[in-house]
């Protein structure tokens, strides 16, 4: 199954500060090792909520909305997409991640429709 | 002591995994962690088999604790350090009991040097990997056996999922496993990374493993389904893992390229109610572009090491052409038979062949493609390949001769053993009556 993991790392990268290389190592020798397992698929950082939009929608009407968003701690700064057995397995892999802070949430891919 | 053990583990699986939050993460790490256990200790030990009763051990001990005392923070090493020490307690009592072999002295000599790199380097653990990889798919080993043996100890799964993933009885597995272990101990098959040479021809055989796994899950032989997805992701994940474990050969890159290309289809090689979608016919739009992208990315790589495409990259290559073309009708034809022909070259099979035809029959008229389909037909290797008569009958169907095209239809549906794929082909056989009588 594929499981998409989501980032929310709260006031961190909203700030917008760049990691410190040690922690930026760290994360990529996580990563990597991940990578060796055959786990990740794909990945990717986002950019503050500042340099962000939203689109609302009610009815025919669209509504553009400008960052910064005011819920920090839902904001997703950064994704994998992982191949795994089992949730399970991505939780047993995720607790091993590099991280001292937020939160990460962990959700099934919908996958072969029509099967 | 051994297949208790081993049963202990499968029945705390069984039983335990619907019942405790931590039999399930205790699953789930012994997925992560099992190859990579067996393989360290299989480098101690020198045989697979027993490198496997160690790690289960292991396992054994973790069931019993960590429901009680909890996961340990570095659930792995946990793991390898119990099961280096029951290693070594091993290796003392062989080498107590059997101390006049000489072989054993020199295999525990190795294990003391092993056991004495604790905490083992990620290097290392990769060569142990490669080399346990090598060692399950030993050419020595029949294909079935290197199939059972490569998912049971790399990919960790249990005698039961493997005999579901290929539909035969769970006692089929287990023995063709245990046979295996035997016949590798038997032939003192070294545990170790070839090189030169050899390198490249026990590495033929481990790709060949890992794409029979891959095709069983995405044409099933038999069964009710056509496609079962679930072998499919365990033969990319040991390709992935083996990509990154020997990146420099060309041809493991082609392999991933070819089935990350293949896999991109199987959401859209199923239709509504199971029955098989056929390349043409399939709805573009549901294939998956993410592994499309890495199937590139797969095939590029291959490319970039240099060298003349091997016969899966070649095969990654031609998967390619159909991955580029947005509609069926803008396939290159041409270039699909150019690489075909560089794979019959490089390869030669009646199957190529085949599909070589189909090929020419698309790039240049059915009447050229039906031609080297008829040089086929008296081919031995092909008098039972269900797919030889479908070609056929499809070329023949193009071509307005539309009771011969039945035939074929009526004759390939009776050669596949996979359900879904026989209901498709008496399809092809009404459709071609119901023309012939309108034609």
């Amino acid at each position: 199954m594929r499981v998409l993991i989501m980032a929310k790392e709260g006031e961190q990268t909203e700030a917008g500060t760049p990691p410190t290389p040690e922690a930026m190592a760290e994360y990529q020798k996580f990563n990597e090792e991940l990578v060796k397992a055959g786990v990740v698929l794909e990945a990717g950082r986002l950019y503050p909520s500042s340099q962000s939009k939203r689109v609302r929608f009610e009815g025919k009407k669209r509504t553009v909305i400008d960052g910064p968003f005011a819920e920090t701690k839902e904001l997703v700064a950064g994704y994998w997409l992982w191949q795994v057995r089992s949730i399970d397995e991505a939780l047993e892999w995720l607790k091993r991640a590099p991280y001292d802070g937020g939160t990460f949430e962990v959700r099934e891919v919908f996958e072969y429709e029509g099967m | 002591m051994r297949s208790s053990s081993t049963r202990a583990c499968e029945e705390a699986f069984t039983i335990g995994s619907k019942t405790t939050e931590a039999h399930r993460a205790i699953e789930a790490i012994w997925r992560i962690e099992s190859a990579r256990l067996i393989a360290g200790l299989a480098r101690v030990v020198g045989d697979i088999g027993t490198a496997e009763e160690l790690a289960q051990d292991a396992l054994v001990s973790a069931l019993e604790q960590w429901p009680v005392e909890g996961v340990p923070e570095r659930p792995g090493a946990w793991l390898m350090g119990t099961a280096k020490h029951r290693a070594i307690d091993l290796i003392r009592r062989r080498k107590t009991l059997e101390r006049k072999h000489e072989e054993i002295g020199r295999d525990a000599e190795r294990a003391q040097e092993g056991l004495d790199l604790d905490a083992t380097a990620g290097e290392e653990v990769g060569d142990d990997l490669l080399g346990l990889i090598f060692m399950a798919c030993h050419p020595i080993l029949a294909k079935e056996a290197r199939v059972a043996l490569t998912l049971r100890v790399l990919g960790g799964l249990t005698t039961e999922e493997i005999a579901r993933g290929f539909l035969v009885p769970v006692s089929t597995i287990a023995q063709r496993i245990v046979r295996a272990k035997r016949t590798l101990a038997e032939a003192h098959v070294r545990f170790e990374v070839p090189n030169g040479a050899e390198r490249l021809t026990r590495l033929a055989s481990v790709l060949e493993v890992i794409y029979l796994i891959f095709n069983e899950g995405y044409s099933a032989t038999a069964g009710r389904d056509w496609v079962r997805p679930a072998l499919c992701e365990e033969a990319l994940r040991l390709g992935r893992i083996l990509a990154e474990l020997d990146p420099t050969q060309p041809e493991v890159h082609g392999l991933v390229g070819l089935m990350e290309i293949q896999a991109s289809r199987l959401g859209a090689r199923v239709g509504p109610t199971g029955e098989p979608v056929l390349l043409l016919d399939q709805d573009r739009a549901r294939w998956d572009r993410l592994l499309i992208r890495r199937g590139l990315g797969a095939l590029d790589r291959a490319e970039r090491l240099g060298g003349a495409l091997g016969p899966y990259a070649l095969q990654a290559a031609i998967a390619a052409c159909h991955a580029r073309a947005t509609t069926a009708e803008e396939t290159d034809w041409p270039r699909i038979v150019a690489l075909y022909d560089a794979v019959a070259q490089l390869a030669p099979s009646p199957v190529v062949e085949l599909n070589r035809a189909v090929a020419v029959g698309m790039a240049f008229g059915p009447a050229a493609g039906l031609e080297l389909v008829e040089a086929l037909v008296a081919e031995p290797s092909l008098k039972s390949y269900h797919l030889l008569p479908a070609v056929r009958g499809d070329l023949l169907r193009k071509l307005g001769r539309f009771e011969e095209a039945r035939v074929e239809f009526e004759h390939s549906a009776s050669l596949t053993e996979n359900v879904r794929e026989r209901d498709l082909l008496q399809r092809r056989a009404a459709e071609c009556a119901a023309e012939g009588m309108m034609g």
